[in-house]
């Protein structure tokens, strides 16, 4: 069965119709905003507005959490580290042997968590609702990004869904030759690196034959025509100043609390 | 549909040698294709039949890619100046699809010759209504079967509008209603642009009829025939030529060895087996009973898609059974257990030997010898004149002994496949499976092959191959277990 990168599942209503770079454009500011300061606060206000965007993915709660379960361990292993190591300020919340957590502490770690989750977010907005040719679209006809070089790289991404199918294949090939997953560490991992090996040369030969394939049709020859015109409507404004909102919103919250703690002071 | 003046081709002296070789892929070459004619192109294995395809289509590449003599010319220019008035359509289905949906797909020639984009949505739907292709713009590529991706690719290329076809073995890889689908859309798009056309198919049957010119390439230079179908491939002397050369002539099937039917021992037994292609995946096909014994050939037939591959993959011990039972009996389990899957690699090898469709997938080594030798030396530590004594006579039997020191990957297409074979035949197993042995091989290999795996028989092994191939089934005299949609049904004796 093959994994089909390039017609990933697209959910929601209003968001596929908003044109890729302006979700990019919301997504990059959000994040730009929320990395600029460590503090509860900015980051709570994004996550917070991230949150009651959510319903217009149409994803369940089970499967928004399928797909981000990664970012949320990882926030919850950030949060914990720093609430451990940072400086030790404030109350003494808990203390235990060698472990011991403070309000400064905590708050320190309660940021950086709820930071990862407010950048993790905006990326799984942009990929849950847009199509990878759309995207390819926008970034050469509005970015004018080199035409060659986008339509290289979505092609491209189309044979990782087929390597895929072939590592798999590739597996029980070696295995009918009598080179198993089995025998020791070092053993397994020679096996390994062969089969890398073995995928690094079908991967080649199949791009190889993919760029003649391109060739023949004409691609690269000179400039080119566009079947599909990436445009812009009026949900590209609300998409593109929802972004703009959310971000200002932390900043002003933040600065009023008090909170505001930008990276490079 | 709009009609573009259709192209001639010639090409005077002209050669191609790759990067590396010393020998020429063609050379000597002079050819004149008028405009609309319908040209099939044959010629031997390693004859240049894709290198001259590739040539007119210019895409062999400038100096650095390769070394040319006299000239090519397309539509009056060189072939690298015509692009876009040629299109060409290669053999596997999955390589030359560049985009997701297939409206894209379509519409990227025609968006590389800058075209408007105004015009080119009618000529995307004009090229896919041409072929016969019946699905919404946004149907994923994906989800197409290998007959209606070729058709596809075909349609992908008309929208270019070109006055020349290139086809090279279009279908090789397909499923006999595929060819016979593909071919069909060929003829119809012909019959509605008039383009010229040159093909390259082993297989002569199917497109005989519908070209007007069999240009023979001879593999040594220049050409070997050249004149319309009947005169070609019925005359005496060129017959023989193209029978001697390995070239597929109607009429003709080649001699092979025969299989005396004698009934061995009962070695493998699948009783209401469901197989599934991933782990806890779906059951691409479910309740097969069937007994594989020492000394027969069973084929497993069928569309593609259907689940024969997956078959052939449980059978031979390399993935779970979904549910039902798989029980190797005790002539071929000898102590290694009842379940094939949990064999461990150096145990499968010497009981159920495998070979895959593409031979590449099987080479873990540098040399020749080095694959032959390797799996003897996992079975068990053996000695050097052991080792010699086992792999000697294959590699005699399979034409392999001059190439003993060459790198794998650098055989030719015929030579991997007897590679293929023969590191399987080097542990002896008691059950050689197949999948799509003879996808793409010419009529010598195809018979070589057959005898190989006839003797293999006659010597009490068991056969197993998944194929579309009905004269190999027969040769064989092969059980045949028909797989279609989700059931398997094992038939009499082919």
């Amino acid at each position: 069965m093959s994994v089909d990168v390039l017609n990933p599942e697209i959910t929601g209503r209003l968001l596929p119709r908003a044109n890729p770079l302006s979700k990019l454009f919301a997504a990059v500011v959000i994040s730009v905003v929320v990395m600029l300061s460590v503090d509860w606060v900015s980051a709570g206000v994004v996550l917070g507005g991230e949150l009651l965007l959510l319903p217009l993915l149409g994803i369940s709660i089970r499967r928004l959490f399928l797909r981000a379960w990664p970012f949320v361990v990882a926030a919850l292993i950030a949060a914990y580290g720093t609430a451990l190591l940072a400086e030790k300020t404030g109350r003494v919340l808990f203390e235990w042997g060698p472990l011991l957590f403070t309000e400064g502490s905590v708050g320190a770690g309660l940021a950086i968590g709820l930071r990862g989750l407010a950048i993790a977010l905006p990326g799984l907005f942009l990929l849950s609702s847009t199509d990878p040719t759309d995207l390819a679209d926008a970034l050469a006809q509005r970015l004018k990004m080199p035409h060659r070089f986008v339509l290289g790289a979505l092609a491209g991404m189309r044979l990782v869904g087929l390597l895929l199918d072939e590592w798999r294949t590739l597996g029980l090939a070696r295995h009918a030759r009598g080179v198993g997953h089995e025998g020791n560490p070092a053993a397994r991992f020679g096996n390994f690196l062969g089969q890398a090996f073995g995928l690094m040369v079908q991967a080649i030969r199949r791009a190889t034959r993919l760029a003649v394939a391109m060739e023949a049709r004409g691609f690269g020859a000179g400039p080119r025509t566009w079947a599909r015109a990436s445009t812009f409507s009026g949900v590209d404004v609300v998409v593109a100043l929802a972004g703009v909102l959310i971000a200002a919103l932390a900043v002003t919250a933040a600065v009023l609390t008090g909170t505001w703690n930008f990276i490079l002071t | 549909m709009a009609s573009p003046n259709p192209v001639s081709v010639t090409a005077r002296g002209w050669g191609w040698r790759h990067p590396g070789r010393s020998r020429w892929a063609v050379r000597d070459l002079d050819l004149i294709v008028e405009a609309g004619e319908r040209v099939l192109l044959l010629g031997a294995s390693g004859a240049g039949k894709s290198t001259l395809l590739h040539g007119l289509a210019g895409v062999l590449g400038g100096h650095d890619e390769g070394e040319q003599a006299g000239e090519l010319i397309v539509d009056g220019v060189s072939p690298a100046a015509a692009r876009g008035r040629s299109g060409l359509v290669l053999q596997d289905p999955d390589t030359q699809l560049v985009l997701a949906r297939v409206g894209d797909e379509v519409a990227f020639g025609a968006e590389n010759l800058a075209v408007p984009r105004m015009d080119i949505w009618p000529r995307v739907q004009q090229a896919l209504d041409g072929v016969g292709l019946d699905v919404p713009l946004s149907h994923p590529t994906t989800a197409l079967s290998g007959g209606q991706k070729q058709r596809l690719a075909l349609a992908a290329v008309l929208a270019m509008q070109p006055g020349l076809l290139l086809l090279d073995e279009p279908t090789a890889n397909l499923d006999p209603d595929g060819v016979v689908e593909v071919r069909d859309a060929v003829v119809r798009v012909l019959d509605q642009t008039s383009a010229t056309l040159v093909v390259v198919e082993h297989r002569v049957d199917v497109w005989a009829d519908v070209v007007d010119r069999v240009v023979v390439l001879d593999p040594d230079g220049g050409i070997l025939a050249d004149g319309d179908p009947a005169a070609v491939l019925r005359s005496g002397a060129t017959r023989a030529r193209l029978i001697e050369e390995g070239v597929w002539v109607p009429g003709h099937r080649p001699e092979t060895r025969a299989v005396s039917t004698s009934s061995g021992t009962d070695l493998l037994r699948a009783s209401n087996l469901a197989v599934a292609r991933i782990k806890r995946g779906p059951a691409v096909l479910d309740g097969v009973d069937l007994t594989l014994r020492g000394g027969e050939a069973v084929s497993v037939l069928g569309p593609n898609g259907a689940g024969k591959s997956t078959l052939a993959l449980t059978l031979a011990g390399l993935l779970r059974p979904r549910s039902g039972s798989l029980d190797a009996l005790e002539p071929l389990a000898r102590g290694a257990g009842a379940k094939p899957f949990g064999w461990k690699s150096a145990q499968l090898v010497s009981r159920i030997g495998t070979v895959f469709q593409e031979p590449e997938h099987q080479f873990l080594t540098n040399t020749v010898l080095e694959e032959l030798e390797f799996g003897p030396r996992r079975v068990a530590r053996h000695s050097e004149e052991e080792i010699r004594r086992r792999i000697d006579p294959i590699a005699e039997r399979l034409r392999l002994t001059g190439l003993l020191k060459a790198n794998p990957f650098t055989l030719s297409g015929g030579e991997k496949r007897r590679l293929s074979v023969a590191t399987m035949l080097a542990t002896n197993p008691d059950i050689l499976i197949l999948d799509e042995p003879t996808f793409g091989q010419d009529a010598n290999t195809w018979a070589e092959l057959v005898t190989l795996l006839a003797d293999l028989i006659n010597g009490g092994a068991c056969v197993v191959s998944v194929t579309h191939d009905r004269e190999y089934t027969s040769a064989l005299g092969s059980r045949v277990v028909a797989v279609d949609g989700a059931s398997a049904s094992v038939e009499a004796v082919a």
